[in-house]
Protein backbone atom coordinates (compact mmCIF):
# COMPACT_ATOMS: atom_id res chain seq x y z
CA UNK A 1 0.00 0.00 0.00
CA UNK A 2 1.14 3.53 -0.60
CA UNK A 3 0.33 7.17 -0.17
CA UNK A 4 -1.78 8.67 -2.91
CA UNK A 5 -1.62 11.94 -4.82
CA UNK A 6 -2.37 13.94 -7.99
CA UNK A 7 -5.86 14.84 -9.14
CA UNK A 8 -5.81 11.98 -11.62
CA UNK A 9 -3.45 9.68 -9.78
CA UNK A 10 -0.12 9.23 -11.51
CA UNK A 11 1.43 7.23 -8.69
CA UNK A 12 -0.47 3.99 -9.32
CA UNK A 13 1.04 3.25 -12.76
CA UNK A 14 4.48 4.25 -11.53
CA UNK A 15 4.34 1.89 -8.55
CA UNK A 16 2.88 -0.94 -10.64
CA UNK A 17 5.55 -0.47 -13.28
CA UNK A 18 8.26 -0.40 -10.62
CA UNK A 19 7.13 -3.61 -8.93
CA UNK A 20 6.44 -5.45 -12.16
CA UNK A 21 9.87 -4.70 -13.61
CA UNK A 22 11.66 -5.50 -10.34
CA UNK A 23 9.75 -8.63 -9.29
CA UNK A 24 8.35 -9.80 -12.64
CA UNK A 25 5.00 -10.37 -10.98
CA UNK A 26 1.68 -8.80 -11.89
CA UNK A 27 0.23 -6.26 -9.50
CA UNK A 28 -3.49 -5.73 -9.09
CA UNK A 29 -4.52 -2.23 -8.16
CA UNK A 30 -7.59 -1.67 -6.06
CA UNK A 31 -9.43 1.49 -6.95
CA UNK A 32 -12.64 3.33 -6.44
CA UNK A 33 -15.82 1.94 -8.01
CA UNK A 34 -15.99 5.17 -9.95
CA UNK A 35 -13.47 3.76 -12.41
CA UNK A 36 -15.77 0.93 -13.31
CA UNK A 37 -18.62 3.31 -14.00
CA UNK A 38 -16.67 5.39 -16.48
CA UNK A 39 -16.87 4.25 -20.09
CA UNK A 40 -13.58 3.44 -21.86
CA UNK A 41 -11.50 4.35 -18.78
CA UNK A 42 -13.06 1.49 -16.83
CA UNK A 43 -12.36 -1.04 -19.54
CA UNK A 44 -8.74 0.03 -20.01
CA UNK A 45 -8.26 0.19 -16.27
CA UNK A 46 -9.47 -3.36 -15.75
CA UNK A 47 -7.33 -4.59 -18.63
CA UNK A 48 -4.19 -3.26 -16.98
CA UNK A 49 -4.95 -4.99 -13.70
CA UNK A 50 -7.41 -2.68 -12.01
CA UNK A 51 -9.84 -4.24 -9.58
CA UNK A 52 -12.80 -2.62 -7.85
CA UNK A 53 -11.98 -2.08 -4.19
CA UNK A 54 -14.40 -4.63 -2.79
CA UNK A 55 -13.12 -6.52 0.29
CA UNK A 56 -14.01 -9.85 -1.37
CA UNK A 57 -11.91 -9.00 -4.42
CA UNK A 58 -8.88 -8.14 -2.31
CA UNK A 59 -9.27 -11.25 -0.17
CA UNK A 60 -9.57 -13.55 -3.20
CA UNK A 61 -6.51 -12.07 -4.88
CA UNK A 62 -4.38 -12.28 -1.75
CA UNK A 63 -5.55 -15.52 -0.20
CA UNK A 64 -6.63 -17.73 -3.09
CA UNK A 65 -4.61 -16.42 -6.01
CA UNK A 66 -1.56 -15.38 -3.94
CA UNK A 67 -1.12 -12.22 -5.98
CA UNK A 68 0.24 -8.78 -5.18
CA UNK A 69 -2.38 -6.17 -4.48
CA UNK A 70 -1.75 -2.44 -4.43
CA UNK A 71 -4.05 -0.27 -2.40
CA UNK A 72 -4.23 3.39 -1.48
CA UNK A 73 -6.00 3.50 1.86
CA UNK A 74 -6.50 7.25 1.71
CA UNK A 75 -8.65 6.86 -1.38
CA UNK A 76 -10.15 9.94 -3.00
CA UNK A 77 -9.50 11.99 0.12
CA UNK A 78 -5.85 12.06 -0.91
CA UNK A 79 -6.22 12.80 -4.59
CA UNK A 80 -8.74 15.54 -3.88
CA UNK A 81 -6.37 17.52 -1.67
CA UNK A 82 -5.02 20.79 -2.94
CA UNK A 83 -1.39 21.66 -3.54
CA UNK A 84 -0.93 23.53 -0.27
CA UNK A 85 -1.59 20.33 1.71
CA UNK A 86 0.72 18.12 -0.36
CA UNK A 87 2.43 15.17 1.31
CA UNK A 88 0.11 15.36 4.30
CA UNK A 89 -1.44 11.95 4.67
CA UNK A 90 -5.20 11.77 5.08
CA UNK A 91 -7.17 9.36 7.21
CA UNK A 92 -6.53 5.72 6.26
CA UNK A 93 -10.16 4.89 5.63
CA UNK A 94 -11.48 2.53 8.26
CA UNK A 95 -8.37 0.41 8.32
CA UNK A 96 -9.95 -2.03 5.90
CA UNK A 97 -6.63 -2.80 4.24
CA UNK A 98 -5.20 -4.03 7.54
CA UNK A 99 -8.24 -6.17 8.19
CA UNK A 100 -8.08 -7.80 4.76
CA UNK A 101 -4.36 -8.46 5.15
CA UNK A 102 -5.05 -10.08 8.52
CA UNK A 103 -7.83 -12.20 7.06
CA UNK A 104 -5.70 -13.23 4.11
CA UNK A 105 -2.69 -13.88 6.33
CA UNK A 106 -0.34 -11.63 4.38
CA UNK A 107 1.94 -8.78 5.44
CA UNK A 108 1.41 -5.16 4.46
CA UNK A 109 4.30 -3.51 2.66
CA UNK A 110 4.13 0.28 2.93
CA UNK A 111 5.56 2.34 0.08
CA UNK A 112 6.30 6.04 0.35
CA UNK A 113 5.99 7.93 -2.93
CA UNK A 114 7.45 11.33 -3.67
CA UNK A 115 6.81 13.13 -6.93
CA UNK A 116 3.19 12.42 -7.70
CA UNK A 117 1.97 15.56 -5.94
CA UNK A 118 3.91 17.78 -8.31
CA UNK A 119 2.82 15.98 -11.48
CA UNK A 120 -0.73 17.27 -11.34
CA UNK A 121 -1.25 19.81 -8.57
CA UNK A 122 -4.82 20.71 -7.71
CA UNK A 123 -5.29 24.44 -7.18
CA UNK A 124 -8.94 24.54 -6.42
CA UNK A 125 -11.93 22.21 -6.12
CA UNK A 126 -15.33 22.98 -7.60
CA UNK A 127 -18.10 21.66 -5.41
CA UNK A 128 -20.84 22.64 -7.84
CA UNK A 129 -19.26 20.86 -10.80
CA UNK A 130 -18.52 17.76 -8.75
CA UNK A 131 -22.12 17.61 -7.67
CA UNK A 132 -23.43 18.18 -11.17
CA UNK A 133 -21.24 15.41 -12.62
CA UNK A 134 -21.73 13.02 -9.73
CA UNK A 135 -18.01 12.90 -8.99
CA UNK A 136 -16.43 12.76 -5.54
CA UNK A 137 -14.47 15.91 -6.37
CA UNK A 138 -13.83 18.13 -9.36
CA UNK A 139 -10.29 19.47 -9.39
CA UNK A 140 -9.05 22.51 -11.24
CA UNK A 141 -5.43 21.63 -11.77
CA UNK A 142 -2.45 23.63 -12.88
CA UNK A 143 -2.22 21.24 -15.82
CA UNK A 144 -5.71 22.26 -16.94
CA UNK A 145 -4.83 25.93 -16.79
CA UNK A 146 -1.70 25.38 -18.79
CA UNK A 147 -2.74 22.70 -21.28
CA UNK A 148 -6.47 23.29 -21.53
CA UNK A 149 -9.31 21.42 -19.85
CA UNK A 150 -9.02 18.22 -21.91
CA UNK A 151 -5.30 17.83 -22.45
CA UNK A 152 -4.84 18.89 -18.85
CA UNK A 153 -6.61 15.70 -17.77
CA UNK A 154 -3.92 13.49 -19.27
CA UNK A 155 -0.90 15.77 -19.50
CA UNK A 156 1.28 15.47 -16.42
CA UNK A 157 4.02 17.85 -15.41
CA UNK A 158 7.50 16.37 -15.27
CA UNK A 159 8.49 15.29 -11.79
CA UNK A 160 11.04 12.90 -10.39
CA UNK A 161 9.34 9.96 -8.74
CA UNK A 162 11.04 8.28 -5.84
CA UNK A 163 9.57 5.22 -4.21
CA UNK A 164 10.77 3.94 -0.88
CA UNK A 165 9.65 0.46 0.08
CA UNK A 166 9.43 0.26 3.85
CA UNK A 167 9.76 -2.85 6.00
CA UNK A 168 6.84 -5.26 5.71
CA UNK A 169 4.39 -5.21 8.58
CA UNK A 170 3.22 -8.65 9.71
CA UNK A 171 0.28 -9.07 12.06
CA UNK A 172 0.75 -12.46 13.68
CA UNK A 173 -2.97 -13.20 13.92
CA UNK A 174 -4.80 -16.29 12.65
CA UNK A 175 -6.21 -15.78 9.14
CA UNK A 176 -9.83 -16.28 8.01
CA UNK A 177 -11.42 -14.92 11.18
CA UNK A 178 -14.90 -13.48 10.99
CA UNK A 179 -13.79 -10.29 12.75
CA UNK A 180 -10.63 -8.78 14.13
CA UNK A 181 -10.19 -6.48 17.07
CA UNK A 182 -11.06 -3.05 15.76
CA UNK A 183 -8.62 -1.35 18.13
CA UNK A 184 -5.81 -3.60 16.91
CA UNK A 185 -6.74 -2.82 13.29
CA UNK A 186 -6.83 0.92 13.91
CA UNK A 187 -3.54 0.81 15.85
CA UNK A 188 -1.80 -1.01 13.02
CA UNK A 189 -3.25 1.30 10.38
CA UNK A 190 -2.17 4.35 12.35
CA UNK A 191 1.34 2.94 12.87
CA UNK A 192 1.69 2.36 9.13
CA UNK A 193 0.40 5.83 8.41
CA UNK A 194 2.96 7.34 10.76
CA UNK A 195 5.80 5.31 9.24
CA UNK A 196 4.90 6.47 5.73
CA UNK A 197 4.53 10.07 6.85
CA UNK A 198 7.95 9.96 8.49
CA UNK A 199 9.51 8.36 5.42
CA UNK A 200 7.95 11.10 3.28
CA UNK A 201 9.42 13.80 5.49
CA UNK A 202 12.86 12.23 5.27
CA UNK A 203 12.62 11.86 1.51
CA UNK A 204 11.40 15.43 1.07
CA UNK A 205 14.17 16.80 3.28
CA UNK A 206 16.69 15.03 1.06
CA UNK A 207 15.08 16.10 -2.20
CA UNK A 208 16.96 18.95 -3.87
CA UNK A 209 14.83 19.42 -6.93
CA UNK A 210 11.30 18.42 -7.94
CA UNK A 211 12.54 17.55 -11.43
CA UNK A 212 15.87 15.94 -10.76
CA UNK A 213 15.22 14.37 -7.38
CA UNK B 1 -39.56 -48.16 -4.69
CA UNK B 2 -38.16 -45.55 -7.01
CA UNK B 3 -38.49 -41.84 -6.76
CA UNK B 4 -41.62 -40.04 -7.76
CA UNK B 5 -40.82 -36.70 -9.32
CA UNK B 6 -42.94 -33.70 -10.19
CA UNK B 7 -41.48 -31.38 -12.82
CA UNK B 8 -43.07 -27.93 -13.03
CA UNK B 9 -42.95 -26.07 -16.30
CA UNK B 10 -42.78 -29.19 -18.48
CA UNK B 11 -43.24 -27.19 -21.67
CA UNK B 12 -40.47 -24.77 -20.88
CA UNK B 13 -37.06 -25.50 -22.28
CA UNK B 14 -35.75 -26.75 -18.96
CA UNK B 15 -38.78 -28.75 -17.86
CA UNK B 16 -38.73 -30.76 -21.07
CA UNK B 17 -34.98 -31.32 -20.94
CA UNK B 18 -35.02 -32.36 -17.30
CA UNK B 19 -37.95 -34.75 -17.87
CA UNK B 20 -36.15 -36.33 -20.82
CA UNK B 21 -33.08 -36.89 -18.67
CA UNK B 22 -35.16 -38.28 -15.80
CA UNK B 23 -36.74 -40.83 -18.13
CA UNK B 24 -33.30 -42.35 -18.66
CA UNK B 25 -32.90 -42.86 -14.93
CA UNK B 26 -34.26 -46.30 -13.84
CA UNK B 27 -34.44 -45.24 -10.20
CA UNK B 28 -37.10 -42.69 -11.08
CA UNK B 29 -40.42 -44.46 -11.00
CA UNK B 30 -42.89 -41.76 -11.86
CA UNK B 31 -42.43 -38.43 -13.61
CA UNK B 32 -45.32 -36.01 -13.55
CA UNK B 33 -44.99 -32.89 -15.65
CA UNK B 34 -47.07 -29.83 -15.00
CA UNK B 35 -47.60 -26.90 -17.32
CA UNK B 36 -50.22 -24.71 -18.89
CA UNK B 37 -49.09 -25.51 -22.40
CA UNK B 38 -48.28 -28.69 -24.25
CA UNK B 39 -44.77 -30.16 -24.03
CA UNK B 40 -42.37 -29.18 -26.75
CA UNK B 41 -40.13 -32.23 -26.63
CA UNK B 42 -40.72 -35.92 -27.17
CA UNK B 43 -41.32 -37.73 -23.89
CA UNK B 44 -41.59 -41.48 -23.30
CA UNK B 45 -43.18 -42.00 -19.93
CA UNK B 46 -43.65 -38.58 -18.38
CA UNK B 47 -47.25 -37.95 -17.41
CA UNK B 48 -48.29 -34.52 -18.57
CA UNK B 49 -50.88 -32.59 -16.62
CA UNK B 50 -52.27 -29.50 -18.22
CA UNK B 51 -53.08 -27.23 -15.34
CA UNK B 52 -52.34 -23.76 -14.13
CA UNK B 53 -50.39 -23.18 -10.95
CA UNK B 54 -53.36 -22.50 -8.68
CA UNK B 55 -53.11 -23.77 -5.14
CA UNK B 56 -56.14 -26.11 -5.26
CA UNK B 57 -54.83 -28.01 -8.27
CA UNK B 58 -51.26 -28.17 -7.01
CA UNK B 59 -52.19 -29.49 -3.59
CA UNK B 60 -54.51 -32.10 -5.13
CA UNK B 61 -51.78 -33.11 -7.55
CA UNK B 62 -49.12 -33.44 -4.87
CA UNK B 63 -51.46 -35.45 -2.62
CA UNK B 64 -52.74 -37.72 -5.39
CA UNK B 65 -49.38 -38.52 -6.98
CA UNK B 66 -47.48 -38.82 -3.68
CA UNK B 67 -44.40 -37.27 -5.27
CA UNK B 68 -41.32 -37.14 -3.07
CA UNK B 69 -39.30 -34.76 -5.24
CA UNK B 70 -40.31 -31.53 -6.92
CA UNK B 71 -38.12 -29.98 -9.60
CA UNK B 72 -39.28 -26.40 -9.94
CA UNK B 73 -38.02 -25.32 -13.33
CA UNK B 74 -40.91 -23.03 -14.18
CA UNK B 75 -39.29 -19.77 -13.08
CA UNK B 76 -39.14 -17.23 -15.89
CA UNK B 77 -35.75 -15.54 -16.12
CA UNK B 78 -36.03 -14.12 -19.63
CA UNK B 79 -38.23 -11.09 -19.20
CA UNK B 80 -38.49 -10.45 -22.94
CA UNK B 81 -40.75 -13.45 -23.44
CA UNK B 82 -43.58 -12.56 -21.10
CA UNK B 83 -45.34 -9.52 -19.75
CA UNK B 84 -44.43 -8.36 -16.27
CA UNK B 85 -47.89 -9.37 -15.12
CA UNK B 86 -47.46 -12.96 -16.36
CA UNK B 87 -43.96 -13.01 -14.95
CA UNK B 88 -45.25 -12.13 -11.50
CA UNK B 89 -48.04 -14.71 -11.74
CA UNK B 90 -45.72 -17.52 -12.79
CA UNK B 91 -42.72 -16.76 -10.61
CA UNK B 92 -44.15 -15.39 -7.40
CA UNK B 93 -47.72 -16.69 -7.22
CA UNK B 94 -46.87 -20.03 -8.84
CA UNK B 95 -43.99 -20.67 -6.46
CA UNK B 96 -46.02 -19.56 -3.47
CA UNK B 97 -48.77 -22.03 -4.35
CA UNK B 98 -46.28 -24.79 -5.06
CA UNK B 99 -44.57 -24.28 -1.72
CA UNK B 100 -47.90 -24.22 0.07
CA UNK B 101 -48.84 -27.51 -1.58
CA UNK B 102 -45.46 -29.06 -0.84
CA UNK B 103 -45.60 -27.95 2.78
CA UNK B 104 -49.11 -29.28 3.47
CA UNK B 105 -49.33 -31.39 6.66
CA UNK B 106 -49.79 -34.71 4.85
CA UNK B 107 -47.36 -33.88 2.04
CA UNK B 108 -45.06 -36.62 0.82
CA UNK B 109 -42.50 -34.13 -0.56
CA UNK B 110 -39.00 -34.61 0.84
CA UNK B 111 -36.86 -32.76 -1.66
CA UNK B 112 -37.36 -29.56 -3.58
CA UNK B 113 -34.99 -28.35 -6.29
CA UNK B 114 -35.51 -24.84 -7.63
CA UNK B 115 -33.93 -23.44 -10.76
CA UNK B 116 -33.21 -19.84 -9.85
CA UNK B 117 -30.87 -17.45 -11.58
CA UNK B 118 -27.77 -15.41 -10.83
CA UNK B 119 -29.97 -12.45 -11.79
CA UNK B 120 -30.67 -12.22 -8.06
CA UNK B 121 -27.18 -10.76 -7.65
CA UNK B 122 -27.89 -7.98 -10.12
CA UNK B 123 -25.05 -6.26 -11.91
CA UNK B 124 -23.60 -2.99 -10.76
CA UNK B 125 -20.37 -1.08 -10.44
CA UNK B 126 -20.09 -1.85 -6.73
CA UNK B 127 -20.18 -5.60 -7.26
CA UNK B 128 -17.32 -7.88 -6.30
CA UNK B 129 -15.67 -9.75 -9.14
CA UNK B 130 -17.12 -13.02 -7.91
CA UNK B 131 -20.35 -13.37 -5.98
CA UNK B 132 -20.44 -16.15 -3.45
CA UNK B 133 -23.80 -17.59 -2.43
CA UNK B 134 -23.88 -15.37 0.64
CA UNK B 135 -22.74 -12.09 -0.90
CA UNK B 136 -25.49 -9.50 -0.79
CA UNK B 137 -26.33 -7.68 -3.98
CA UNK B 138 -25.11 -4.11 -4.21
CA UNK B 139 -27.23 -2.69 -7.00
CA UNK B 140 -30.78 -1.48 -6.62
CA UNK B 141 -33.50 -3.94 -7.61
CA UNK B 142 -34.88 -2.16 -10.62
CA UNK B 143 -36.39 -4.81 -12.85
CA UNK B 144 -39.48 -6.93 -12.62
CA UNK B 145 -37.74 -10.26 -13.18
CA UNK B 146 -35.12 -9.61 -10.51
CA UNK B 147 -37.73 -8.47 -8.05
CA UNK B 148 -39.85 -11.56 -8.64
CA UNK B 149 -36.87 -13.89 -8.31
CA UNK B 150 -35.85 -12.25 -5.06
CA UNK B 151 -39.37 -12.70 -3.76
CA UNK B 152 -39.24 -16.34 -4.77
CA UNK B 153 -35.94 -16.76 -2.96
CA UNK B 154 -37.39 -15.17 0.16
CA UNK B 155 -40.29 -17.63 0.05
CA UNK B 156 -37.83 -20.48 -0.33
CA UNK B 157 -35.84 -19.41 2.71
CA UNK B 158 -39.04 -19.27 4.75
CA UNK B 159 -40.15 -22.62 3.38
CA UNK B 160 -36.83 -24.29 4.22
CA UNK B 161 -37.07 -22.94 7.75
CA UNK B 162 -40.68 -23.99 8.30
CA UNK B 163 -40.28 -27.45 6.76
CA UNK B 164 -37.14 -29.07 8.12
CA UNK B 165 -38.28 -32.42 6.70
CA UNK B 166 -37.85 -31.07 3.16
CA UNK B 167 -34.40 -30.69 1.62
CA UNK B 168 -34.42 -27.45 -0.35
CA UNK B 169 -31.75 -27.05 -3.02
CA UNK B 170 -31.59 -23.75 -4.84
CA UNK B 171 -29.52 -23.45 -7.99
CA UNK B 172 -28.55 -20.03 -9.27
CA UNK B 173 -27.54 -20.34 -12.88
CA UNK B 174 -25.31 -17.93 -14.72
CA UNK B 175 -26.22 -16.88 -18.26
CA UNK B 176 -27.06 -19.99 -20.19
CA UNK B 177 -25.81 -20.58 -23.70
CA UNK B 178 -25.97 -23.69 -25.77
CA UNK B 179 -27.08 -25.21 -29.04
CA UNK B 180 -30.82 -24.96 -28.44
CA UNK B 181 -31.69 -22.37 -25.82
CA UNK B 182 -32.67 -18.85 -26.78
CA UNK B 183 -31.78 -16.17 -24.28
CA UNK B 184 -31.53 -12.38 -24.62
CA UNK B 185 -27.76 -12.73 -24.95
CA UNK B 186 -27.94 -15.49 -27.57
CA UNK B 187 -30.32 -13.34 -29.60
CA UNK B 188 -27.78 -10.51 -29.48
CA UNK B 189 -25.04 -12.87 -30.64
CA UNK B 190 -27.30 -13.91 -33.53
CA UNK B 191 -27.34 -10.40 -34.96
CA UNK B 192 -24.98 -9.52 -37.83
CA UNK B 193 -23.14 -7.12 -35.57
CA UNK B 194 -23.34 -7.63 -31.83
CA UNK B 195 -24.48 -4.56 -29.91
CA UNK B 196 -22.34 -3.50 -26.98
CA UNK B 197 -22.51 -0.60 -24.56
CA UNK B 198 -20.13 2.10 -25.75
CA UNK B 199 -16.97 2.15 -23.66
CA UNK B 200 -17.72 -1.04 -21.77
CA UNK B 201 -16.53 -4.58 -22.34
CA UNK B 202 -17.86 -6.59 -19.40
CA UNK B 203 -16.61 -9.95 -18.23
CA UNK B 204 -19.38 -12.49 -18.52
CA UNK B 205 -19.77 -15.98 -17.25
CA UNK B 206 -21.78 -18.68 -18.98
CA UNK B 207 -23.07 -22.13 -18.31
CA UNK B 208 -23.83 -24.62 -21.05
CA UNK B 209 -27.40 -25.90 -21.28
CA UNK B 210 -26.44 -29.53 -20.75
CA UNK B 211 -24.54 -28.60 -17.61
CA UNK B 212 -27.73 -26.94 -16.35
CA UNK B 213 -29.71 -30.16 -16.70
CA UNK B 214 -26.84 -32.18 -15.23
CA UNK B 215 -26.58 -29.83 -12.26
CA UNK B 216 -30.31 -30.16 -11.53
CA UNK B 217 -30.10 -33.95 -11.66
CA UNK B 218 -26.90 -33.89 -9.61
CA UNK B 219 -28.46 -32.09 -6.66
CA UNK B 220 -31.56 -34.24 -7.02
CA UNK B 221 -29.47 -37.40 -6.66
CA UNK B 222 -27.21 -36.08 -3.92
CA UNK B 223 -30.04 -34.36 -2.05
CA UNK B 224 -27.71 -31.58 -0.99
CA UNK B 225 -29.51 -28.72 0.73
CA UNK B 226 -28.55 -25.10 0.26
CA UNK B 227 -27.86 -22.53 -2.39
CA UNK B 228 -25.48 -23.25 -5.24
CA UNK B 229 -24.11 -21.07 -7.99
CA UNK B 230 -23.88 -22.89 -11.28
CA UNK B 231 -21.53 -21.41 -13.88
CA UNK B 232 -18.78 -22.52 -16.18
CA UNK B 233 -15.16 -21.93 -15.23
CA UNK B 234 -13.69 -18.52 -15.93
CA UNK B 235 -15.20 -15.52 -17.61
CA UNK B 236 -14.64 -13.74 -20.88
CA UNK B 237 -15.25 -10.27 -22.28
CA UNK B 238 -18.33 -9.63 -24.38
CA UNK B 239 -16.14 -8.74 -27.35
CA UNK B 240 -14.54 -12.15 -27.14
CA UNK B 241 -17.94 -13.88 -27.01
CA UNK B 242 -18.79 -12.10 -30.24
CA UNK B 243 -15.44 -13.04 -31.75
CA UNK B 244 -15.99 -16.71 -30.88
CA UNK B 245 -19.26 -16.47 -32.79
CA UNK B 246 -17.48 -14.87 -35.74
CA UNK B 247 -19.05 -11.49 -35.08
CA UNK B 248 -17.83 -8.00 -34.36
CA UNK B 249 -19.17 -5.86 -31.58
CA UNK B 250 -20.67 -2.50 -32.36
CA UNK B 251 -20.61 -0.04 -29.45
CA UNK B 252 -24.03 1.36 -30.28
CA UNK B 253 -25.76 1.23 -26.91
CA UNK B 254 -25.47 4.50 -25.00
CA UNK B 255 -23.50 4.22 -21.75
CA UNK B 256 -25.77 6.58 -19.88
CA UNK B 257 -29.54 6.72 -19.53
CA UNK B 258 -29.75 3.71 -21.82
CA UNK B 259 -33.22 2.70 -20.64
CA UNK B 260 -34.74 5.99 -21.67
CA UNK B 261 -32.79 6.42 -24.89
CA UNK B 262 -33.58 2.93 -26.07
CA UNK B 263 -37.26 3.15 -25.22
CA UNK B 264 -38.36 3.94 -28.82
CA UNK B 265 -36.53 0.84 -30.09
CA UNK B 266 -37.95 -1.54 -27.52
CA UNK B 267 -39.94 -3.35 -30.15
CA UNK B 268 -36.91 -3.82 -32.38
CA UNK B 269 -34.32 -5.10 -29.96
CA UNK B 270 -35.02 -7.18 -26.90
CA UNK B 271 -32.89 -5.48 -24.32
CA UNK B 272 -34.42 -5.64 -20.88
CA UNK B 273 -32.77 -3.45 -18.22
CA UNK B 274 -31.17 -6.44 -16.47
CA UNK B 275 -29.34 -7.33 -19.69
CA UNK B 276 -28.26 -3.72 -20.20
CA UNK B 277 -26.67 -3.56 -16.77
CA UNK B 278 -25.06 -6.93 -17.44
CA UNK B 279 -23.57 -5.54 -20.64
CA UNK B 280 -22.07 -2.68 -18.64
CA UNK B 281 -20.69 -4.42 -15.59
CA UNK B 282 -20.87 -8.15 -16.20
CA UNK B 283 -21.18 -10.62 -13.40
CA UNK B 284 -19.16 -13.47 -11.98
CA UNK B 285 -20.22 -16.07 -9.47
CA UNK B 286 -18.12 -18.26 -7.22
CA UNK B 287 -18.70 -21.84 -8.30
CA UNK B 288 -16.66 -23.63 -5.65
CA UNK B 289 -19.60 -24.80 -3.52
CA UNK B 290 -21.22 -26.96 -6.19
CA UNK B 291 -17.92 -28.40 -7.39
CA UNK B 292 -17.10 -29.36 -3.79
CA UNK B 293 -20.20 -31.59 -3.79
CA UNK B 294 -18.62 -33.58 -6.60
CA UNK B 295 -20.23 -31.96 -9.63
CA UNK B 296 -18.01 -31.81 -12.71
CA UNK B 297 -18.80 -29.38 -15.49
CA UNK B 298 -18.42 -30.50 -19.06
CA UNK B 299 -18.07 -26.94 -20.37
CA UNK B 300 -16.19 -23.83 -19.31
CA UNK B 301 -17.65 -20.37 -19.90
CA UNK B 302 -15.79 -20.07 -23.18
CA UNK B 303 -16.80 -23.63 -23.99
CA UNK B 304 -20.46 -22.71 -23.57
CA UNK B 305 -20.05 -19.81 -26.00
CA UNK B 306 -18.28 -22.10 -28.42
CA UNK B 307 -21.02 -24.70 -28.12
CA UNK B 308 -23.57 -22.03 -28.97
CA UNK B 309 -21.45 -20.67 -31.84
CA UNK B 310 -21.13 -24.08 -33.46
CA UNK B 311 -24.87 -24.68 -33.34
CA UNK B 312 -25.56 -21.18 -34.65
CA UNK B 313 -23.27 -21.76 -37.62
CA UNK B 314 -25.02 -25.03 -38.37
CA UNK B 315 -28.40 -23.33 -38.06
CA UNK B 316 -27.43 -20.67 -40.54
CA UNK B 317 -26.57 -23.36 -43.07
CA UNK B 318 -29.32 -25.93 -42.68
CA UNK B 319 -32.03 -23.90 -41.02
CA UNK B 320 -34.09 -24.49 -37.92
CA UNK B 321 -34.82 -28.07 -36.84
CA UNK B 322 -38.57 -28.71 -36.68
CA UNK B 323 -40.01 -28.76 -33.16
CA UNK B 324 -41.89 -31.62 -31.64
CA UNK B 325 -45.68 -31.47 -31.91
CA UNK B 326 -47.55 -32.85 -28.99
CA UNK B 327 -50.83 -34.66 -29.75
CA UNK B 328 -52.91 -35.93 -26.90
CA UNK B 329 -54.22 -38.99 -28.72
CA UNK B 330 -50.79 -40.09 -29.89
CA UNK B 331 -49.29 -39.67 -26.43
CA UNK B 332 -52.15 -41.58 -24.81
CA UNK B 333 -51.77 -44.35 -27.35
CA UNK B 334 -48.08 -44.85 -26.65
CA UNK B 335 -48.56 -44.76 -22.91
CA UNK B 336 -51.67 -46.89 -22.42
CA UNK B 337 -52.54 -48.94 -25.52
CA UNK B 338 -52.05 -52.69 -25.23
CA UNK B 339 -50.76 -52.74 -28.78
CA UNK B 340 -47.52 -51.05 -27.72
CA UNK B 341 -44.81 -53.39 -26.48
CA UNK B 342 -43.25 -51.71 -23.47
CA UNK B 343 -40.06 -52.71 -21.68
CA UNK B 344 -40.64 -54.21 -18.22
CA UNK B 345 -40.00 -51.87 -15.31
Amino acid sequence: MANHAAAIPSDAPVIVHGIETELKRPVYTLADFLFRQTPVVGTIWSRVGGVAAHPDNAYRLLREDKELVLVFPEGTKATAKTYDTRYQLRRFGRGGFVEIAMRAGVPVIPIAVVGAEESMPTLWRSKALAKALGLPYFPVTANMLLLGPLLGLVGYFPAKFKLKVLDPVGFDVPPDQERYSKSRVMDEAEAIRVSIQEALHTMLSERRSVWRG
Amino acid sequence: MGRRVLVTGLSTFWGGRVAQALEQDPTVEVIVGLDTEEPTVELERTEYVKADQSYSILSRLVRATKVDTILHTFLVVDSTRSSSRALHEINVIGTMNLLAAAGAPDSSVRHLVVKSSSLVYGAGHRDPAWFSEETARTSRVGTEVERSLLEVEAYLSDFAEDNPQVTVSRLRFANVLGPDIRTPLSRLLDLPVVPAVAGFDPLLQFVEENDVVRAILHVMEQETPGIFNVAGEGNLPWSECAALCGRRIAPILPPFAADRLLMPFNRLIDLPPEVLSLLRYGRGVDRSRLTSTGFRYSFTSAGAVDSYAKAARLRRTIGEAPGYRWERDVETFFRTSSAVVRPER
